[in-house]
C-alpha cells in the first residue's frame, strides 16, 4: 500500500517537474499518468502491483472533489446578475457536448467498423 | 471536564474535525445514493457539498479553516489522476482500436462544449470577463483556470463553473444516454469525460469500468484540446 502510493506520488512528481520544465498547459498529474502508462508498457508486472490501490482510489474519485465543491459555494455570488444565463449555458452546453460527443463516437465506430475488442 | 465550547474551539482549529466531517458528509451522500437505488440525481458529491456548506454556515467557519482539514482529501486528486494510468493501460488495445472515433468525438465534443457554452451565454446577454470565464469550463480544473487567465477571464469564476459543469454532467449523463439508447460503454464514458472532466469520470467509474477508463482518456485529451482551441474560439465572440 505504502509502496503503491509512493509509486503514484513519484510519477506525479516527475510529471510536475516535466510540466514546469516544458512550460506546457498540461498539468503535472496528467503528464505523470502518461509517463506511468509508458512505464507499464515496459514493465507490465508493475500493473499487477499497483492495480488494487489504483482501483481503490478511482472507486472513490468523487469524494476527492468534495473540498473543491465546498469552496465554490462561497463564490456562487460571483455569478451575480448573470446567474440565470450562466446556469442555462452550463446545463445546455454540457448536454449538447455529451450528445454531440457520443453520437460522433458511435457513428464513426460504425462507419469504420471499429468494433469493441 | 471541559465545556463543550472549549472542546469545539480546540477541534475547530485543527484539521481532524473537518477531515472527518468531509468523509462523513460523503458517506451520507453515498449511502443516500445507494438507498435511492443509484439514482443519478442523488449525487454523492452534490449532497456532501450541500451538507458541508450548510455546516460551515451554521458554525460560522471559514473555508480556509475547513480546507486545513479537507486538503488531505483534495490532495489525493493528484495521485488519483496518475492512477488513471492503470485502466488506461488495461484498456490500451480497445483504445487503440477506437483511435478514430476517439479523435473525432474529441474534436466534436470539445468544440461543442466551448462554442455552445459561449453561444448560449452570449445570446442571453452575458459579455466581457464573465463570458470569457465560461469558455474552458469543460476542461479539468487546473487547465481550465490556466486557460481562463490566459484569455482574460476570471479564474475564480471559472473554478465555480468547472465544478458546476462536472456536477451537471454527472447528474444528466446516465438518464440522457439511456434516453438516447446508447449501449456502447466506450462512447458513453468518453463523451462524459470530454464534457464533464474528473467529476464526470468519477461518475463513469461508478457505473461501469470501461466507461470510466474511456472517460479518463476523454478528460485528458479535452484538457489538451481546450488549451489549444479556446483562445481562438473566443475571438468569434469578442
Amino acid at each position: 500500500m505504502i509502496l503503491h502510493i509512493t509509486i503514484l506520488l513519484c510519477f506525479q512528481l516527475a510529471g510536475e517537474v516535466l510540466s514546469r520544465a516544458l512550460g506546457t498547459p498540461v498539468p503535472g498529474p496528467v503528464l505523470g499518468m502518461a509517463m506511468l502508462v509508458g512505464a507499464l508498457l515496459v514493465f507490465p508486472r508493475l500493473a499487477e502491483t499497483i492495480r488494487s490501490t489504483a482501483q481503490g482510489l478511482l472507486a472513490h474519485l468523487s469524494l476527492l472533489f468534495v473540498p473543491a465543491g465546498v469552496g465554490i459555494v462561497g463564490h456562487l455570488d460571483k455569478l451575480g446578475a448573470n446567474a440565470g444565463p450562466i446556469i442555462i449555458a452550463i446545463i445546455g452546453s454540457t448536454v449538447l457536448a455529451i450528445v454531440a460527443g457520443v453520437l460522433t463516437f458511435v457513428g464513426v465506430s460504425r462507419l469504420v467498423g471499429a468494433k469493441d475488442v | 471536564m471541559s465545556e463543550f465550547s472549549e472542546i469545539w474551539t480546540y477541534l475547530a482549529e485543527g484539521p481532524l474535525l473537518w477531515l472527518a466531517a468531509t468523509l462523513i458528509a460523503y458517506s451520507i451522500g453515498d449511502a443516500l445514493f445507494k438507498f435511492s437505488g443509484r439514482k443519478p440525481l442523488v449525487n454523492p458529491v452534490l449532497i456532501a457539498v450541500v451538507l458541508l456548506a450548510g455546516l460551515l454556515g451554521a458554525t460560522d467557519t471559514s473555508y480556509a479553516t475547513y480546507f486545513e482539514g479537507a486538503q488531505f482529501v483534495h490532495f489525493m486528486l493528484g495521485p488519483a489522476t496518475v492512477a488513471l494510468a492503470i485502466p488506461l493501460y488495461v484498456n490500451l488495445n480497445r483504445i487503440r482500436e477506437a483511435a478514430l472515433p476517439i479523435f473525432l468525438a474529441l474534436v466534436v465534443g470539445s468544440l461543442t462544449a466551448i462554442i455552445s457554452a459561449l453561444g448560449i451565454a452570449y445570446a442571453l446577454g452575458v459579455r466581457g470577463e464573465v463570458l470569457l470565464s465560461i469558455a474552458p469550463k469543460s476542461a479539468t480544473a487546473p487547465v481550465a483556470l490556466g486557460v481562463s487567465e490566459a484569455i482574460g477571464g476570471s479564474p475564480t469564476l471559472t473554478a465555480v463553473l468547472v465544478i458546476l459543469t462536472g456536477i451537471t454532467g454527472a447528474v444528466v449523463a446516465t438518464p440522457l444516454l439511456n434516453l438516447m439508447g446508447i449501449k456502447d460503454w466506450r462512447a458513453r464514458g468518453f463523451a462524459v469525460g470530454v464534457a464533464a472532466h474528473g467529476i464526470g469520470t468519477a461518475r463513469a467509474f461508478q457505473v461501469n469500468e470501461t466507461a470510466g477508463a474511456f472517460a479518463g482518456v476523454g478528460m485528458g485529451l479535452n484538457a489538451l484540446l481546450t488549451a489549444l482551441a479556446a483562445p481562438y474560439i473566443i475571438r468569434i465572440f469578442l
